[in-house]
């Protein structure tokens, strides 16, 4: 059984005028999240994700479609007792103090007062707020407000976590310990669902990841898949001391040559020509500097199917 | 239940850590310390003009605790987002909503018994009589003030807080004029006028009936059966407005 199996999800949301028409944010969105996984959800911002979101947390309802997280419909209360959810640029009761604020959200989860006295410490001292559990959160950064909601999302030990861009905001030490514990989670078998616009974060961590654009799931698959599938991967080649009278012979291999000073720079479209351009270079007496795979990062994936996405639509715009 | 309970503990801290409520605290001892003063330059009825204004100020900083922390429960919660991991949790929309009232009712409880104890002992103080239909007149006071808890809550799922506020404090200063309205259909010739009139009477809260300071001062009082019937017909109405508060929230996306 899949942790999140969403089946044709649409959102419309009515415009405030009259003869407006509605506006389609989700539009027949299916995906499904595996159990032990982590699992991206990336787009570009308006694409759709907290709309998702929102509607696998009962915050907002579809218009049309159905969606079911560990087995039971979206709006199951119970259900939620399993989830835990850290929603985009949290803000939370300013007037507790972190430990309150995690025994008031352990309370909502049905945690008894025990069980509470145990768990806040060693949560906060997880997300590295130990030193800030008797203090205000009005007086918390953006930064550690973000980690104490983090810690309510994980406050009931829930077996799927869901995060709405949970290292926006954040530097680069921050979202390398939001990264961590993303996959302390996995490591615990838990089931992280997450959304993001920055590629890298998706790259670095994601089992699988799933590409929204303008409310339509364009691509989902594994990392790696993605960004070779149907995408030639190029290989830039370095070497010295190749004659200059022969560069027309790499420039029937390559896609692009470069010349600085003694050195050239190979663009190979595709694996398959190294062979023929490691010849050529042999066969010259030039030596070999590097050899560099160039993998599609997933940005270019992100633009080109985009780019897809949005063309039908500026088609049937115009006259 | 219990959930409503957390949420009721957790609003109540929410009031107690905002200062408003100790700035309306110093108004109301402020406004206590007056009566004595005016008391002092009273020729007459040295006595009545202090259990008068207490009585007063019990329910106008009540009232003012009811209607702007009222109007702010709900709507401050969806508009700083709050909500979001609130209803995320494994409770029901209509159990945040009696949560966040009861936790403002409970605050309303311990304001209203702290202002009847410096009442009393303003009262003692100053050798006025400490008589039972002042108690009475208290306790149809918080029965008032936990109908405009409800009324500020009912809007407050659905409009902004500034709107919340006028048509609270519409309704409120309706609710007190009810028996003028059913005296002007009463005299209107147009029909349209009685019947518009006619619906409003019953459609708003008699507040009136809640209101029995004016004899409580003079030490008259109502009977058990009075106090019994109106404490029931706040305590409904106030249910029912819940009630319509909890289906209006069921229903909102945030």
């Amino acid at each position: 059984m899949d942790a999140i199996v969403v089946d044709g999800l649409t959102k419309r949301f009515r415009s405030g005028w009259p003869g407006r028409p509605p506006a389609t944010v989700l539009d027949g969105l299916s995906l499904s999240v595996r159990r032990g996984e982590i699992f991206g959800f990336l787009g570009p911002n308006g694409s759709g994700k907290t709309t998702t979101i929102k509607v696998l947390m009962g915050l907002i309802r579809a218009t049309s479609g159905s969606a079911a997280m560990l087995g039971k419909p979206v709006g199951d209360v119970r259900t939620r007792a399993r989830i835990g959810f850290l929603p985009e640029a949290p803000y939370f009761y300013d007037y507790l103090t972190a430990e309150e604020f995690l025994e008031f959200y352990g309370a909502l989860a049905g945690i008894g007062r025990q069980d509470l006295h145990a768990r806040v410490p060693a949560l906060l001292d997880t997300v590295g707020l130990a030193d800030a559990a008797t203090r205000q959160l009005r007086k918390f950064s953006k930064g550690m407000l973000q980690r104490v909601g983090l810690a309510q999302a994980l406050i009931h030990d829930p077996e799927l976590v869901i995060l709405d861009e949970p290292m926006s905001g954040l530097d680069p030490i921050g979202r390398k310990q939001v990264r961590d514990l993303i996959l302390t989670l996995r490591e615990q078998g838990k089931t992280v669902f997450f959304s993001t616009h920055i590629i890298p974060d998706v790259e670095m961590i994601c089992d699988r990841v799933g590409v929204i654009v303008k409310g339509r799931l364009l691509a989902v698959g594994k990392v790696d898949d993605l960004m070779t599938q149907g995408h030639t991967q190029s290989v830039e080649v370095v070497c010295r001391e190749f004659p200059m009278e022969r560069t027309q012979e790499l420039r029937a291999l390559a896609a692009r040559l470069v010349q600085t000073g003694r050195q050239v720079l190979i663009v190979l479209p595709g694996p398959e020509r190294l062979p023929d351009a490691l010849d050529l270079i042999r066969k010259h007496g030039a030596t070999l500097v590097s050899v560099t795979p160039q993998k599609h990062s997933l940005e270019e994936l992100f633009f080109k199917e985009g780019a897809r996405a949005a063309a039908p639509v500026e088609r049937r715009a115009m006259p | 239940m219990r959930s409503v309970a957390v949420i009721a503990l957790n609003t109540f801290r929410e009031s107690l850590r905002d200062r408003i409520l100790y700035n309306l605290a110093v108004f109301a001892l402020a406004l206590m310390g007056l009566s004595v003063l005016l008391a002092d330059l009273t020729v007459m009825e040295h006595h009545r003009m202090i259990t008068d204004m207490g009585l007063a100020a019990i329910s106008l900083v009540g009232v003012i605790i009811s209607i702007f922390v009222g109007i702010g429960l709900v709507s401050r919660e969806i508009e700083r987002r709050t909500v979001y991991t609130i209803v995320a949790r494994p409770i029901t929309r209509s159990q945040f909503v009696l949560g966040k009232y009861l936790g403002l009712v409970l605050t309303l409880a311990v304001n209203v018994l702290v202002m009847s104890a410096v009442y009393v002992s303003i009262l003692l103080l100053y050798g006025a009589p400490v008589r039972w239909p002042l108690l009475q007149a208290i306790q149809l006071i918080f029965v008032e003030l936990l109908l405009v808890t409800a009324l500020a809550l009912f809007f407050s799922t659905f409009s902004t807080s500034t709107l919340s506020a006028i048509f609270t404090l519409g309704l409120f200063v309706i609710g007190h004029l009810t028996a003028d309205l059913q005296g002007i259909a009463e005299k209107s010739k147009s029909g349209l006028v009685k019947s518009v009139v006619a619906a409003v009477y019953y459609i708003c809260p008699n507040l009136e009936l809640l209101n029995v300071k004016g004899q409580a001062a003079l030490g008259i009082p109502v009977t058990a059966l009075y106090q019994a019937s109106a404490s029931l017909y706040g305590t409904l109405y106030a249910a029912f407005v819940l009630a319509g508060a909890c289906l209006i929230f069921n229903r909102r996306d945030f």
